[in-house]
């Protein structure tokens, strides 16, 4: 029996996950993306492997797929990853109010964290708010967000999967009765176009998921929640500094290479194709960021940013909608066989997504293959480019 | 960003398949303060959509992004607006030089990433193996440790290509190793990893550097690859020596 061909829609952090879940379970595989790899959310993360503690109080779910993913990927995708762990710190009285509750959900969801002193906090890193009361170790870490997906890329590059980067999918290919059977495609590098047949598609175009459902005429409860995010010119901290408190705006500051960086803001809008880098954002950045870390505000700003993360659930704002993903079967949801979305979640929960995607995926086809991603170390980036 | 509002026509290099290359021009209103992949992005959302060019983390921690802006190498995602054009002025954006184009903006850098895999160059370093602060190379006394480990961090290099683009040699010598890669190998140094020497030894090693220090010019991360090469030079000059006296 030859192959089952799957189609995916997105070299995002989920497009390429999926590609080399597929890859290792048996299936050719075919990327199809509009730009390079990771040029939509994906690429402009705030760039934090999550501990999972952000969510240890308010959404348990992702804080225990945080701390599972992150020890994951900390083993199979070295070379992407400053593994050297975070702080949560307080620093006012509201602060210092949250550290119960924050212990017990940390305990709850297995995340390892460690008190420090105020004294011991500031000679582990002592760029911090000298005025902190307390300090938690967590095992966050930094990661490259272009290196991160080209692992992946590179890994189901290794296994056959073929990319059409720079490459439109214009239309849904039908059966004449609504099923998906592949996609039409526009390959802007070359200026071609080609229809591309396939067993499934599967759209894992993230905040954009609408743009191909409604191809096929359908809808999927997403909300495109863009964030600002500023870097800055000196790196400050060797750990990833959080805020001891319940998630709000500007309360991570990352190191990443020779840098710092600060995120993210939080709203919604309509179209995620363009959306500006705000003025009262990069200005809120820089108040909250030297709330952690005053020698911030001495600091030259590097680059100012936005990514539109796709937030499940339709109605409510931003942070209070749960941060886990949804796959959806068509199948199911919208009498259309053919075709599979994936969307939601977090750069951290990558590779879990995907394995949840293609265990739907298989089930749909009759096929018992386990999933191996989590055991099988990626290859180095620069495969993606050398074989 | 400020409520400043500039005028700019970005005059763009376009090339599709076998076609023709040609200049096509935008007229866009912008905020000096955006930065150059700005500018580029909103043509492609608004203006033209069979426009195609490279960018990932839009923060200079992945090195996507680079293109000749006004005939000069930068990393569009920290180019100022302000900083390389005047209000009514013109920005010409080209892919890069000395790489294959796969089609407008976009530039094929294998050339570049099979280079770096030949050297070994590493993706993540020991903090003291790339220090943080200060002109001199050497790392600084006290490196601060992670509970008796070495932190680590994401090397400087990103990889972004401009240095090979600005390099007057690489485009005369398609096998040259390149800036980026003779750097990564003097990081390394030739003491520790001696399989490096005939790596970089060599006609096509750095040798065939002129000094031009061009990439050390538009380097966007740090790296002083002009600076690392004439390292490198005297470091091979020491390991063959010592060689020639063992074998003697």
């Amino acid at each position: 029996m030859s192959k089952l061909h799957a189609i995916v829609i997105g070299a995002g952090f989920t497009g390429v996950a999926i590609a080399h879940d597929l890859a290792l379970r048996g299936f050719a595989v075919t990327v199809v993306e509009r730009g390079p790899i990771v040029n939509g959310t994906s690429g402009r993360t705030h760039g934090l492997l999550h501990s999972g503690a952000r969510y240890a109080v308010n959404d348990q779910e992702s804080a225990i797929e945080c701390i599972q993913e992150n020890q994951i990927l900390r083993l199979i995708v070295p070379d992407a990853i400053e593994p050297n762990g975070g702080l949560f710190i307080g620093i006012t009285d509201e602060d210092m109010a949250y550290r119960e509750k924050f212990m017990e959900g940390c305990a709850a969801c297995g995340i390892p964290i460690t008190e420090l002193s105020p004294k011991e906090a500031l000679r582990l890193e002592p760029n911090l708010n000298p005025k902190l009361q307390t300090a938690f170790t967590v095992p966050d870490g930094t990661f490259d967000p272009l290196r991160l997906a080209l692992a992946f890329a590179a890994s189901a590059k290794a296994n056959g999967t073929v990319f059409h980067l720079y490459t439109d999918v214009v239309d849904l290919l039908t059966d004449g009765q609504g099923n998906i059977v592949g996609v039409k495609a526009w390959d802007r590098a070359a200026d071609k176009r080609f229809d591309i047949q396939g067993d499934i598609v599967v759209n894992a175009t993230g905040a954009w998921v609408g743009h191909i459902t409604s191809m096929a005429g359908i809808s999927v409860p997403i909300t495109p929640t863009p964030g600002v995010m500023v870097a800055y010119d000196k790196r400050l901290t060797q750990r990833a500094i959080n805020l001891l408190n319940k998630p709000g705006d500007g309360d991570i500051v990352l190191p990443q290479r020779r840098m710092m960086v600060v995120g993210t803001t939080s709203f919604t809008i309509e179209d995620p194709d363009y959306v500006p880098v705000y003025e009262d954002h990069v200005q809120l950045m820089i108040e909250r960021g030297s709330n952690l870390i005053p020698a911030l505000r001495q600091t030259k700003e590097r680059g100012a940013y936005m990514a539109t993360r796709p937030l499940i659930g339709a109605s409510a704002p931003g942070r209070s909608i749960s941060r886990t993903f949804k796959a959806y079967d068509h199948k199911e949801t919208d009498n259309v066989e053919g075709l599979v979305t994936i969307t939601g979640g977090k750069a951290t929960t990558l590779r879990l997504m995907a394995e949840k995607t293609v265990d739907l995926i298989c089930k749909k086809f009759n096929l018992t293959i386990p999933c191996t991603t989590a055991e099988t170390p990626l290859l180095s980036y620069r495969k993606f480019y050398v074989n | 960003m400020s409520e400043e509002k500039w005028t700019v026509k970005f005059v763009i290099f376009r090339k599709k398949g076998d076609q023709p290359a040609r200049y096509d021009s935008y007229v866009l209103e912008v905020d000096p303060e955006e930065y150059v992949i700005d500018g580029v992005e909103r043509i492609w959302a608004f203006h033209d959509r069979s426009l195609i060019f490279a960018h990932a983390c839009h923060h200079s921690t992945c090195g996507a992004c680079g293109m000749r802006v006004n005939d000069v190498e930068k990393l569009t995602c920290i180019t100022k607006i302000r900083d390389v054009t005047t209000n009514g002025g013109t920005l010409k954006i080209e892919p890069m030089r000395n790489f294959p184009i796969i089609g407008d903006l976009v530039v094929d850098m294998t050339r570049m990433y099979a280079a770096m895999d030949r050297v070994h160059a590493k993706a993540v370093h020991p903090l003291s193996a790339a220090p943080l602060e200060g002109e001199d190379i050497r790392p600084p006394r006290d490196v601060p440790r992670n509970n008796g480990n070495e932190y680590l961090r994401l090397a400087d290099c990103i990889e972004c290509g401009l240095c090979i683009s600005a390099c007057p040699v690489a485009g005369t010598a398609e096998n040259y190793l390149g800036p980026a890669v003779l750097a990564a190998a003097q990081l390394q140094g030739l003491k520790h990893n001696p399989d490096l020497l005939d790596v970089v030894d060599c006609a096509d090693g750095l040798w065939r550097c002129h000094s031009a220090y061009e990439c050390t010019a538009v380097c966007p991360s740090n790296v002083d690859p002009g600076w690392r090469i004439m390292d490198l030079r005297r470091q091979v000059v020491g390991e063959r020596l010592k060689r020639w006296f063992v074998k003697a």
